[in-house]
């Protein structure tokens, strides 16, 4: 009776997909993007719809472009890091407000304070879909020529910071 | 010391549950009783043996002492004594060790509780549980040893993760667990009828009160990680669809599925493949669940440490357990093929549908959850599923069956006549129908279609529930009163009923509000008039917090005071909302502080959530209804008689 072994056989092809997902850390950037150059984009401002924010702000200098989104818990959970980051000033932070409602996202910023220079609004999760944005929170760092040097999935915190992006700043010559 | 010997015996406990998983299998084989009578002992054994361990970091934790590296990175002096205990099972290791406590206790709950059963099957369920607890003791020995010492100790530790330092979430985890370990039980019982080759109803009624007790458990366990989600971090949401909930979703959705498939399994003898598939299923997505969330695979909020050791033991376990699990299915189930019919107009066509739409809700669960993994895998870029993607797609397999619940509850075994069903039901449906369109146009004075779908699906079941109990308590003298089966399957079906009117409320009539607030002002939000009174600094054992002190009132007269809070954790130097919340059996007002925007000017999150203690209260019931049913006398009595008497489970059918 075939139709008995079709759990068998479902459950046998999953287990090479889970292991090869195993050895795939899903924080890190695929490597088709690192030290690549960072997709171009241009998209409405979320809190000023007829601005647009786009990769031509970035000119020139270290940024750091967070992905978030107003139904995400782990956004929240790094929103006070952001924040005392942007108050530090060390880069310029920028966000892609993903898949969001514009009202929603509006209110989080006002509610929770603004650690963005400006925020992009990624309605339909297009620019996402570029970045290769997997989920959010995602944190990309993006050096004063456009490429982008790393990628940081999961919410930020201090630890993660010094450890990871500090270093790449500090190569990279900006006064830390 | 103390560490030392809760390894050590934690060594004891793994050779134990070998002896567990060997002897009795063999002795059942080749029926020798010596070699059975061997699992109730070591069962009990590797239990002492573990809570001897699990007792050992429990006092590392409550002593402080850094110089275990686990309690170092997961304490610290200042932590209160109820979260140095709760921080045992606070990360990996601690809660794999909870884990395996739990299976020895629900091992040791079956052997106590099996003196009934054929000695061979008892000894299989034993000895199956043993195997399985001696994989996981094996994973803790061999990659997650919580007893590893650090030298040198440091003089404090780095605190446990403040999202953590919370009453509700220090309940979540065992209870969850003892859920997804109790459907090892269900697993060990399939595993057991299917080795003994005798698939007659008898293991389905022997199964069913360890299926829904562990059933209970994971049904509070999931409501108590959501009210936690709610509270602590939710600004006001309570599902987030995040992998780890959805890993413990799934085997909820499969659990529901095989209570229901048990009962047409024990009462009419159908669905017996089936029923074996659904149970072996629900505990592999318990493990795979643990996979999930232990690997590191997915990202989550919940996401443990992740490490790739880890991750290929769990998955050669899990590949392991399963693997041999539906080979033995597949060599078993064709002889399980039932010649028995039954009218399209029957409780087992309800039953069927109710099997085949949870089923599906369960799978769409699953896509959504392992979808981005498999793309990725096959190198097709990286593709993400959110909150809205689940809504519509859960949305299609559960509206169906709720609307279906009601007919299926009031419908016979074989065969129903229309015409009684309909007189019976004409009245509920009614109700629901005028309910549906009454209640959201009076109390919150707007109409739309899918509030009016959601409050005629809970009115529904609620007043289809309530027609045997109702009955029962009505009944004439000397009649005999509803079975524990029956009253816990109308409370369990009442605690949806609540819970669905509770998500369309809360959906439907949510109002917020964000606005700057400082101490003298007042705002109104959804009739009601929010004043702050003052701001103060709170000192806490290991935080120091701003709080404010919010009066609320409706139409001038005090309804109650909240404190919401902004804490600062001391040692991980992160902060943490504490929402002050007015809860009323009909409405929450919530009131979060969010960011200081002057000298004492704060932004406010104020929000008026209808129903939505119903959501929670709900789950309650649905627990209740299944630990009503667990307490059934049949049960007990017919474990008694079935030794002598084979033909008794065909007389009830």
């Amino acid at each position: 009776m075939t139709r008995y072994l079709v759990p068998l056989v479902a459950f046998a092809i999953l287990i090479p997909v889970l292991m090869i997902g195993l050895t795939r850390d899903p924080r890190e950037l695929p490597s088709p993007l690192l030290q690549q150059a960072a997709p171009q984009f241009e998209l409405p401002s979320l809190l000023d719809p007829a601005r647009t924010v786009g990769s031509k702000d970035f000119d020139n200098q270290m940024t750091l472009l967070n992905v978030w989104a107003t139904w995400c818990p782990g956004c929240r959970q790094e929103h006070d890091f952001l924040l005392q980051l942007a108050r530090e000033a060390v880069l310029p932070i920028y966000g892609l407000n993903w898949r969001d409602n514009r009202p929603e996202a509006t209110r989080w910023l006002e509610v929770l304070g603004n650690p963005y220079v400006a925020s992009a609004f990624d309605e339909e999760g297009r620019v996402g879909i570029d970045w290769g944005v997997y989920g959010a929170p995602e944190t990309f760092l993006i050096d004063a020529n456009g490429i982008v040097v790393h990628k940081h999935i999961a919410p930020l915190t201090r630890e993660i910071w010094e450890r990871d992006f500090v270093p790449l700043i500090r190569a990279a010559g900006v006064v830390q | 010391m103390i560490p030392e010997i809760g390894h050590f015996a934690l060594i004891l406990a793994l050779s134990l549950a070998l002896c567990q998983g060997i002897l009795p299998l063999v002795g059942a084989h080749r029926n020798d009783a010596a070699m059975m009578a061997v699992a109730r002992t070591a069962a009990s054994g590797q239990l002492i043996f573990v809570a001897f361990a699990f007792g050992a970091l429990t006092w590392a934790f409550v002593q402080s002492d850094f110089s275990v590296a686990y309690v170092a990175s997961h304490s610290q002096l200042a932590l209160p004594t109820i979260y140095k205990i709760s921080a045992v099972w606070g990360a990996h290791e601690g809660s794999l060790l909870l884990w395996v406590l739990l299976l020895a206790a629900w091992t040791v709950a079956v052997g106590r509780f099996s003196h009934d059963l054929p000695e061979a099957f008892a000894a299989r369920v034993v000895g199956v549980l043993g195997l399985l607890s001696s994989g996981f003791l094996l994973f803790t020995l061999l990659t997650s040893n919580p007893f590893m010492r650090l030298s040198p100790a440091p003089a404090d530790g780095a605190d446990l993760n403040p999202l953590l330092q919370d009453p509700g979430l220090a309940m979540h985890p065992p209870i969850l667990y003892a859920g997804y370990v109790g459907f090892s039980v269900a697993f060990a019982f399939a595993i057991a009828a299917m080795l003994s080759g005798n698939l007659d109803q008898k293991w389905a009624r022997w199964t069913r009160p360890w299926t829904t007790a562990a059933w209970m458990f994971l049904t509070v366990g999931i409501a108590l990680g959501s009210w936690w989600a709610y509270y602590e971090l939710g600004w006001g949401g309570w599902w987030f669809w995040d992998p780890v909930e959805n890993a413990s979703f799934m085997p909820w959705l499969i659990g529901t599925a095989l209570i229901h498939s048990l009962a047409v399994t024990e009462k009419r003898g159908l669905f017996k493949s089936w029923t074996l598939l659904l149970a072996i299923s629900a505990f592999s997505l318990s493990l795979l669940g643990t996979f999930l969330v232990r690997s590191g695979i997915l990202v989550s909020v919940h996401a443990f440490a992740t490490d790739p050791e880890r991750g290929f033991f769990i998955l050669a376990f899990l590949a392991v357990v399963i693997i041999g699990a539906l080979a033995l299915y597949a060599w078993r189930a064709p002889a399980l093929d039932s010649t028995a019919g039954f009218k399209p107009l029957s409780r087992e066509t309800f039953l069927l549908l109710n099997n085949v739409l949870l089923v599906v809700a369960a799978a769409l669960v699953f896509i959504g959850t392992l979808a981005p993994l498999v793309v990725e895998v096959f190198n097709a870029g990286k593709i993400s599923v959110g909150p809205p993607w689940f809504e519509v797609a859960f949305a299609i397999p559960m509206i169906p069956l709720v609307l279906l619940i009601g007919v299926g509850m009031r419908t016979a075994w074989r065969s129903q006549d229309f015409g009684t069903l309909f007189s019976t039901l004409k009245w509920p449906a009614l109700i629901a129908v005028i309910a549906g369109i009454g209640i959201p146009g009076i109390f919150y004075g707007r109409f739309g279609l899918l509030v009016s779908v959601g409050v005629i699906a809970s009115v529904w079941i609620l007043a289809v529930s309530l027609i045997d109990p109702v009955r029962s308590l009505r009944r004439s003298a000397g009649a005999p009163a509803m079975s524990r089966s029956m009253l816990g399957m109308s409370v369990a079906h009442s605690g949806l009923g609540m819970f669905v009117l509770g998500v369309t409320v809360v959906s439907a009539f949510n109002i917020e509000s964000d606005q700057a607030l400082r101490p003298g002002n007042s705002i109104e939000v959804a009739g009601y008039q929010f004043e702050m009174r003052e701001l103060r600094d709170v000192e806490g054992p290991n935080y120091s917090a701003i709080e404010g002190l919010v009066e609320i009132r409706k139409d001038g007269e005090y309804v109650g005071t909240v404190r919401p809070q902004k804490r600062q954790y001391l040692v991980q130097q992160s902060w943490m909302t504490e929402a002050g919340i007015l809860a009323l059996w009909n409405r929450d007002l919530f009131v979060a502080l969010g960011d200081q925007l002057g000298n004492d000017t704060w932004s406010v999150r104020i929000q008026y959530k209808p129903m939505i203690r119903f959501i929670w209260l709900g789950a309650l019931v649905m627990a209740i209804g299944g630990l009503i049913a667990t307490t059934d006398r049949r049960y007990r009595m017919t474990a008694r008689a079935t030794r002598p008497a084979t033909s008794e489970v065909a007389k009830t059918a």
